[in-house]
């Protein structure tokens, strides 16, 4: 099916200007929002439910005779404030938002000093180091856990979240550095001939001339990285053992989940507290993420 | 684009440089500074485990006790193992069936999104919203969905009168399979529908104007301008999209954990299971460089498959 805007081919003699409005008005409905409200609905559930399990009261939680599954009558905090203070999870987000800050800081700073060298300086053999990098993205985790964990270990940094931000930079820095490079691409290279003219050092160049007009470049990668860091998941869950080094994804799956008895509230509300600041973040910066998301395509 | 001689030589006599500036504008010096931290960490970090990841697979490693060479012996092993053979079987499966689900309705959801809409901008950003989320923390969401007793959806068909008992989505084999590619195709739709979105825009209006006047139906204006333009960008995005997906790990460790049965187990949580609960890192590295062949197969066909048009078009799409 097809979903281009241009009104039907009708003979424009017989048919009257009304009849055709509505009947391409009426068209568009059932092409264009109806199969976009049901994505819509089908893509946002799962939040809904999330949100709405983590505020439900247990008697209504697991009692879908009596209550409606699909609101709340009685709205609660209890699963709230057992996971805020019955649990370790504000250490779980603290550590989890270290590990991703110093990881974004150290891919961004390795990521714009490699994007500099390799669009601007030029040196011999400089795309192929680009290509290099940029494949370097294409190696999954997966395949790599098992030997790095045994790195982890014989380096002495196993459970400590210093393994986790010494790692992380392994698939930040080449999404950066392809990000970043397009990036400098755009800035205008004459910019910097002026600048060489006129006596500046290369690094006064980076530092006052390229950096500062990269800043929305350097903002996108910094939010994907810390994004990308804040979700990760294996490393976080082969590298460390003990609760209080946890991050949030593994520790809401390791810890909350004893035995047999599942809090589904606590667990729910540990979800919806976990996505949360990646949520609000990205809504700050919707803009640069799409963008860099689809700039990152058509490069 | 380099400055003249003559120019550089006034540059030098202007002004007087300290030996630490002077050092740092030489350029192979700044090259390798500037090169150093990215390539490092890339090299201790990637390279270096992937050539260890390898070597340990013919080793017969274990949680700590370094092994001995012990060449075909964990792949030998492998081969006459059920479960690994369960693990390719359902690794390839996912994929497949996840990628086509995934870019058939991200194509659609792609070319609803390119029309003129209201709010478009808040669409987009609402639709991206499940990719941006941690994929454990909506698995988990997930798994509270597919829960045998309490599932929503089966209470909805139980309401809506069109079943009687619950749906068992993750304590048998294949409707475990099925929920968990329908969760994989749920977090996939947002980024391949943005992705091609992008590659949408960049399509040139005239052309559509163009086969207007030339009488075409919508359909023939798909087929003929719309896909062909696409396929650069589908194939960049199909293939990440490929990779990520079979070496999965978080979704199936999430709301499964590999059962029932080691029936819905992915190469890679077998491969961790393998090694890190289990201790047997030898084993677990063979699993995981299993995944290499697989990989590589796939980069390739669907590069090749859906690239190659590109220049026989003899026209980038950039």
């Amino acid at each position: 099916m097809s979903a281009t805007t241009e009104p039907q081919q009708t003979n424009a003699a017989t048919a009257q200007p009304e009849t055709m409005t509505w009947d391409s008005r009426s068209r568009r409905m059932v092409t264009i929002y109806v199969p976009l409200v049901c994505f819509l609905i089908i893509l946002l559930f799962p939040f809904y439910w999330m949100t709405i399990t983590a505020f439900k009261p247990n008697a209504e939680l697991y009692d879908y005779g009596r209550h409606n599954p699909f609101w709340i009558s009685s709205p609660t905090l209890d699963h709230i404030r057992l996971l805020l203070f019955g649990t370790a999870y504000p250490r779980w987000l603290m550590t989890t938002m270290i590990v991703s800050v110093c990881a974004t800081v150290l891919s961004l700073l390795s990521s714009t000093l490699a994007a500099y060298a390799i669009q601007r300086l030029r040196y011999k053999g400089s795309q192929y180091v680009g290509l290099a990098i940029y494949l370097a993205y294409l190696v999954p985790p997966s395949i790599l856990f098992i030997p790095l964990a045994t790195m982890v270990f014989q380096l002495g940094l196993f459970d400590s979240p210093m393994a986790l931000i010494l790692v992380y930079p392994t698939f930040l820095i080449p999404f950066c550095t392809w990000l970043l490079i397009g990036y400098f691409k755009s800035i205008p290279f004459e910019l910097e001939e002026c600048a060489l003219i006129d006596g500046a050092t290369r690094l006064q160049i980076l530092w006052q001339i390229t950096l500062p007009l990269a800043v929305p470049g350097l903002i996108s990668a910094g939010i994907f990285s810390f994004t990308l860091s804040w979700n990760e998941f294996i490393y976080a869950l082969a590298f460390i053992q003990s609760s209080e080094n946890k991050t949030v994804p593994v520790a809401i799956l390791t810890e909350l989940v004893t035995g047999d008895v599942y809090q589904w509230g606590a667990l729910m509300a540990g979800s919806l507290l976990g996505s949360l600041p990646v949520a609000i973040f990205y809504s700050f910066f919707v803009d640069y993420y799409v963008s860099s998301l689809t700039g990152a395509v058509k490069e | 684009m380099s400055v003249t001689a003559e120019q550089q030589v006034w540059v030098r006599q202007a002004r007087a440089q300290s030996a630490l500036s002077k050092l740092f504008d030489w350029k192979p010096f700044l090259v390798v500074m500037c090169m150093l931290p990215a390539v490092g960490l890339l090299a201790v970090f990637l390279t270096y485990p992937l050539g260890l990841g390898i070597w340990l697979a013919f080793t017969d490693t274990t949680i700590g006790r370094s092994g001995r060479w012990v060449g075909l012996e964990n792949f030998e092993y492998m081969l006459e193992d059920p479960i690994w053979w369960n693990a390719v079987f359902f690794s390839v499966f996912y994929t497949g069936v996840a990628t086509i689900g995934k870019f058939g309705l991200g194509l659609w959801l792609a070319l609803l999104l390119n029309n003129h809409l209201p709010f478009k901008s808040m669409l987009r950003a609402i639709i991206l919203l499940p990719w941006i989320v941690p994929t454990v923390l909506t698995a988990i969401a997930f798994w509270w969905i597919y829960n045998p007793q309490f599932s929503i959806i089966s209470w909805m068909f139980i309401e809506l009168g069109l079943r009687d008992t619950n749906i068992d989505f993750i304590n048998t084999a294949w409707p475990a399979r099925w929920s968990l590619i329908g969760a994989n195709i749920w977090r996939g739709i947002p980024f391949v529908a943005i992705s091609l979105l992008a590659g949408l825009q960049t399509i040139s209006p005239s052309l559509y104007e163009a086969a207007l006047l030339d009488g075409s139906t919508g359909w023939q204006r798909f087929r003929y301008i719309t896909f062909p333009m696409l396929l650069p960008i589908l194939a960049i995005v199909m293939t990440f999209s490929i990779i990520f997906t079979f070496t999965d790990f978080q979704l199936v460790y999430a709301i499964t954990r590999g059962g029932p049965v080691n029936s819905t187990h992915l190469l890679a949580t077998l491969a961790f299971q393998r090694g890190i609960p289990g201790g047997q890192l030898g084993e677990g590295a063979a699993i995981a460089v299993s995944m290499i062949p697989f990989l590589v197969f796939a980069t390739l066909f669907s590069y090749f498959a859906l690239a190659r048009r590109k220049w026989q078009q003899g026209e980038s799409n950039d």
